[in-house]
């Protein structure tokens, strides 16, 4: 079998297949590759797939087929205490019955190393996460945060070049999952590691990660950095999952270039962008985000086309305003405009006419 | 000069810790209600209508708990040491034994005997000698046969004196010239107006015949008031007991009557002349005691009964750990004689064996059962809780089949050839069968709290614990086993106790050498009828168990003790 790997992949995936029961595949066809230090995060609903290729990745599952590999070499038979990952689990899995310092010194103890060594190491492990004078207490006597740090301070101690994390910040409130985020990603930079993160939550993952892998139905359906997740989904799945997203369906009529005219099931023509789309003719869905919805006709290209859309419900959010409009048929399409002194509240029941910029609307895959 | 590190307590924010500090802090001064009144009592007040509701749905099983439990354990520790028995039955000899020393290995002095006769007299009469007897015998062999003959040849002693009287004049033996020479004159009255319905008058004692014949207007009283009570019959017809006879003889040995003027006064002057001649023959209480019985006249029956006189005794106590009272004081019993030492020692340690073997066998099931999936883990645990529903007397019986030198183990172990058929094994009728049987019965008890705690143990821990670099060993015993401890330690108590009073099993497997000290037990309690033995063993079985309790709270600690989630 030739190489296939790449030369600076840390982590690969290679056509990695999980079933549990013989009938069904969890994970279908996974490929993936890392490069050293990056921040990767894997999103997704439950039941994609996420944590499953987690799992493999750190031992406790094993893969149906395919070759996952770790700084190049395979690693599918090496039992999970011999591949030297660092975990943090979701609800930090720290022993009960020992305290921090302890919690902290084991992986360092199975591995043998000298009392002093280990004292020296637990030491700067705390300090790294400022927990430094907690080292006697029990995990129940300690915050959810800050068992949230000991959990990362244990999983970092014996210095693993790739450490996982599965959902750790999901039992934190939203305050201190925010801060906490940051401390994850700035610590992951600072110390150079490798990080598979998984979440479902889509504004941890945009916040804190190099590239996100969207998993859906066991597929990777974009791997890409946060940005252009957001602005450039490849598939109408990414659009809908990743931040707030109108969606219209209609039929091609017309491809030029990166152009495409689009008709809506109501007649209503539009401009769009074809990124995932089939030839003329073929059913399409469009995608707009709604802060890039233009109520303003001056702004807008000249001969670009509008639709008529009635205000159903303003409301009013403070930095911004988000307005029910009912376009073509779609009484769920939310507009977003800034709270600036010379914008206009929609009063309900006005009639209005609505634009974008073709970029911004992009035509993706009608489902099926 | 503090740093952080020393100081963690320093550590300000929203910790559990801190939360707790400031609550203290609040403690300063009571806090009032609305109403001024402190808060702490309003709430009192608020809360007494749900404490009332509580203990009226607890009070049932309350009441309950303390008449069929409570009350029987006080009454057994009670039992242990009560020792009223030989005090009420023989007052006046338990008084006359005061200065006795039963260490001199002597006779008691003659009152002591002439106390004895007229207390075994009147306990013969209320047909108690017997009772006293049997308790006896269990300090003293040989006790119970002596009381049942004296209350036969009691009389003996009395007939001498009563025959003689009788023989001077016939009134001696009759029923109405002893009630007029003893009885209040309106008593008699009255006693004759008696219709027989209602309840007889009582008969008093004339007023100044206590004076002139002490003794017998003592024994006289207590005969008619007997007669009255007992038998319901009147003393105006009852002839009195010899023992009447021969305080009279006492009383005109010792007094003068020669001033006596009242009903029947020639009479008493007659007798009096016939005591005081000659050949009236009279009878030592002690040469009487000797011809009912030649163990009336050894020192050891007197030592028995001084030692065993006060009301409480720690007889009962020092006998179930193989010593005895002695008239010295509490000494070891002889070799051949303890029994009970090595019982306990052996109850305590094969209920040590039993729980072991079931912490072995049923661990790696509970392990089992806490990580199959739901389904399987159920039909696992019908097969553990399978014995429950069995009946404990078939499941032992079963045993004995399997376990028996001519049973199904042996008969295979023959016929594989592992074994000669005349060198079967013997796995019955000793601490083997017991321990096998008992194992058995008792293991459930061990797995499902051992499960309970198990299931509670997230697989996290374990992942973690690997993905940190543990081997699969180091996994278990350092992360997964500390966190399985509660279970086992609930479920070894659970065990331990049980065993520890376990009765039908050994009793029917266990032989001669694997019986338990709760056979001895049932053995005093319904065979031997000594029930104070009974409550003795099993008071300190009870301390046991509770130093027990104690010892594995200061150890483990009772928190740690879980039997479920």
């Amino acid at each position: 079998m030739p190489d296939t790997s790449n030369s600076d992949a840390f982590v690969e995936f290679e056509r990695v297949q999980k079933s549990y029961d013989g009938v069904q595949l969890v994970v279908k066809d996974l490929n993936l590759t890392m490069p050293k230090g990056e921040f990767l995060t894997m999103l997704g609903p439950s039941g994609s797939g996420k944590t499953t290729c987690l799992m493999m990745l750190a031992g406790f599952e094993t893969a149906t087929h395919g070759d996952i590999r770790l700084d190049g070499r395979p690693i599918n038979n090496i039992p999970p205490h011999k591949r030297g990952i660092g975990m943090v689990f979701q609800n930090y899995a720290l022993f009960p019955h020992m305290t921090i310092a302890e919690n902290l010194s084991f992986p360092l103890e199975v591995r043998n190393m000298g009392k002093s060594d280990r004292e020296a190491k637990v030491k700067r492990a705390l300090d790294m996460v400022e927990m430094g004078a907690f080292g006697g207490r029990r995990p129940a006597q300690l915050s959810g945060g800050q068992q949230q740090r000991i959990a990362l301070a244990r999983a970092l101690v014996f210095e693993p070049e790739l450490v996982l994390m599965d959902e750790p910040l999901g039992a934190l409130d939203k305050q201190l999952r925010e801060k906490m985020q940051f401390e994850i990603t700035h610590l992951a930079h600072r110390l150079g590691i490798t990080v598979v993160y998984v979440t479902h939550d889509q504004t941890e993952a945009l916040t804190m990660s190099d590239r996100v892998a969207v998993f859906d139905d066991g597929r990777i359906q974009q791997l890409a950095p946060p940005d252009e997740l957001y602005e450039k989904p490849q598939n109408s799945f990414v659009a809908q999952f990743i931040g707030e997203n109108n969606t219209l369906e209609g039929t091609i009529r017309e491809i030029k270039g990166d152009r495409c005219v689009v008709q809506l099931d109501d007649g209503g023509l539009i401009d769009a962008k074809p990124v995932n789309v089939g030839t003329v003719g073929e059913r399409t869905r469009v995608s707009i985000r709604p802060e890039r919805v233009e109520i303003n006709k001056d702004r807008l290209q000249e001969g670009a086309h509008t639709l008529k859309a009635e205000v159903l419900e303003f409301i009013y959010m403070g930095d911004i305003f988000r307005t029910r409009l009912k376009v073509a048929g779609n009484d769920e399409f939310v507009i977003k405009t800034r709270n600036a002194p010379d914008q206009v509240r929609l009063e309900p029941g006005t009639q209005i006419e609505i634009g974008w910029l073709p970029d911004d609307c992009r035509a993706l895959d009608a489902p099926k | 000069m503090t740093d952080a590190a020393t100081e963690p307590d320093k550590v300000t924010g929203p910790t559990p810790d801190n939360a707790l500090r400031a609550a203290d802090k609040e403690d300063s001064g009571p806090v009032l209600a609305a109403d001024g009144t402190p808060l702490k009592r309003s709430l009192n007040r608020a809360l007494r209508a749900q404490k009332i509701r509580a203990l009226m749905l607890i009070a049932p099983l309350l009441i309950f708990v303390l008449v069929s439990f409570i009350a029987p354990i006080g009454d057994m520790l009670f039992r242990s040491v009560e020792n009223q028995i030989v005090r009420d039955t023989l007052p006046r000899t338990v008084a006359a034994l005061a200065d006795y020393d039963a260490a001199s290995g002597e006779l008691p002095r003659d009152e002591v005997f002439e106390a004895a006769y007229y207390d075994v007299f009147f306990a013969a009469e209320r047909k108690e000698h017997t009772r006293l007897g049997s308790r006896l015998n269990y300090e003293k062999t040989g006790a119970s046969s002596l009381f049942r003959k004296s209350g036969r040849g009691i009389d003996d002693i009395g007939e001498v004196y009563l025959d003689q009287f009788e023989d001077l004049d016939e009134n001696w033996d009759e029923a109405r010239p002893w009630a007029e020479l003893m009885g209040d004159p309106d008593w008699i009255a009255a006693q004759d107006a008696w219709n027989g319905n209602g309840s007889m008058p009582e008969f008093e004692l004339r007023s100044d015949i206590s004076d002139i014949l002490p003794r017998t207007a003592e024994t006289y009283e207590i005969f008619a008031r007997f007669m009255q009570t007992e038998e319901g019959d009147s003393p105006l017809e009852e002839e009195p007991w010899s023992v009447v006879h021969t305080a009279l003889y006492q009383d005109l040995a010792e007094g003068d009557v020669s001033g006596y003027t009242g009903p029947r006064a020639d009479m008493l002057q007659a007798a009096d002349a016939l005591v005081a001649s000659a050949d009236f023959q009279t009878i030592a209480f002690r040469d009487g005691f000797e011809e009912i019985d030649e163990d009336w006249v050894a020192p050891e029956i007197w030592q028995t009964i001084k030692t065993y006189s006060p009301a409480y005794t720690s007889g009962y106590f020092l006998n179930s750990i193989d010593m005895q009272k002695t008239a010295e004081g509490p000494a070891l019993r002889d070799e051949d004689e303890r029994i009970y030492g090595l019982l306990f020692q052996r109850t305590m340690f094969m209920s040590l064996v039993i729980t072991l073997s079931c912490i072995l066998l049923g661990y790696p099931i509970s392990y089992l059962l806490s990580n199959l999936p739901a389904s399987k883990a159920n039909l696992l645990m019908i097969l553990v809780l399978l014995p429950f529903w069995t009946s404990l007397l078939v499941r032992t019986s079963a045993w004995k089949v399997m376990l028996q030198q001519q049973g199904v183990i042996n008969d295979t172990l023959v016929w594989l050839g592992l074994v000669a058929d005349d060198a079967r094994l013997t796995m019955i009728n000793n601490q083997f069968g017991t321990i096998v049987a008992m194992t058995h019965i008792l293991l459930p008890f061990m797995i499902l709290p051992m499960y309970s705690v198990m299931s509670t143990i997230p697989p996290s821990y374990v992942r973690a614990a690997k993905s940190l670099g543990a081997t699969n060993w180091t996994t278990f015993w350092r992360v997964y086993f500390p966190q399985s401890v509660p279970g086992i330690g609930a479920g070894s108590i659970l065990v331990f106790i049980l065993s520890i009073g376990y009765y039908i099993t050994p009793e029917i497997v266990g032989g001669t050498s694997g019986i338990f000290i709760s056979n001895r037990i049932a053995y005093h309690i319904s065979s031997s009828l000594n029930w104070g033995l009974a409550a003795a063993l099993g008071s300190i079985l009870l301390v046991v168990v509770l130093v027990l309790y104690w010892a594995y709270d200061k150890i483990v600690g009772i928190d740690n003790v879980k039997l479920g989630g």
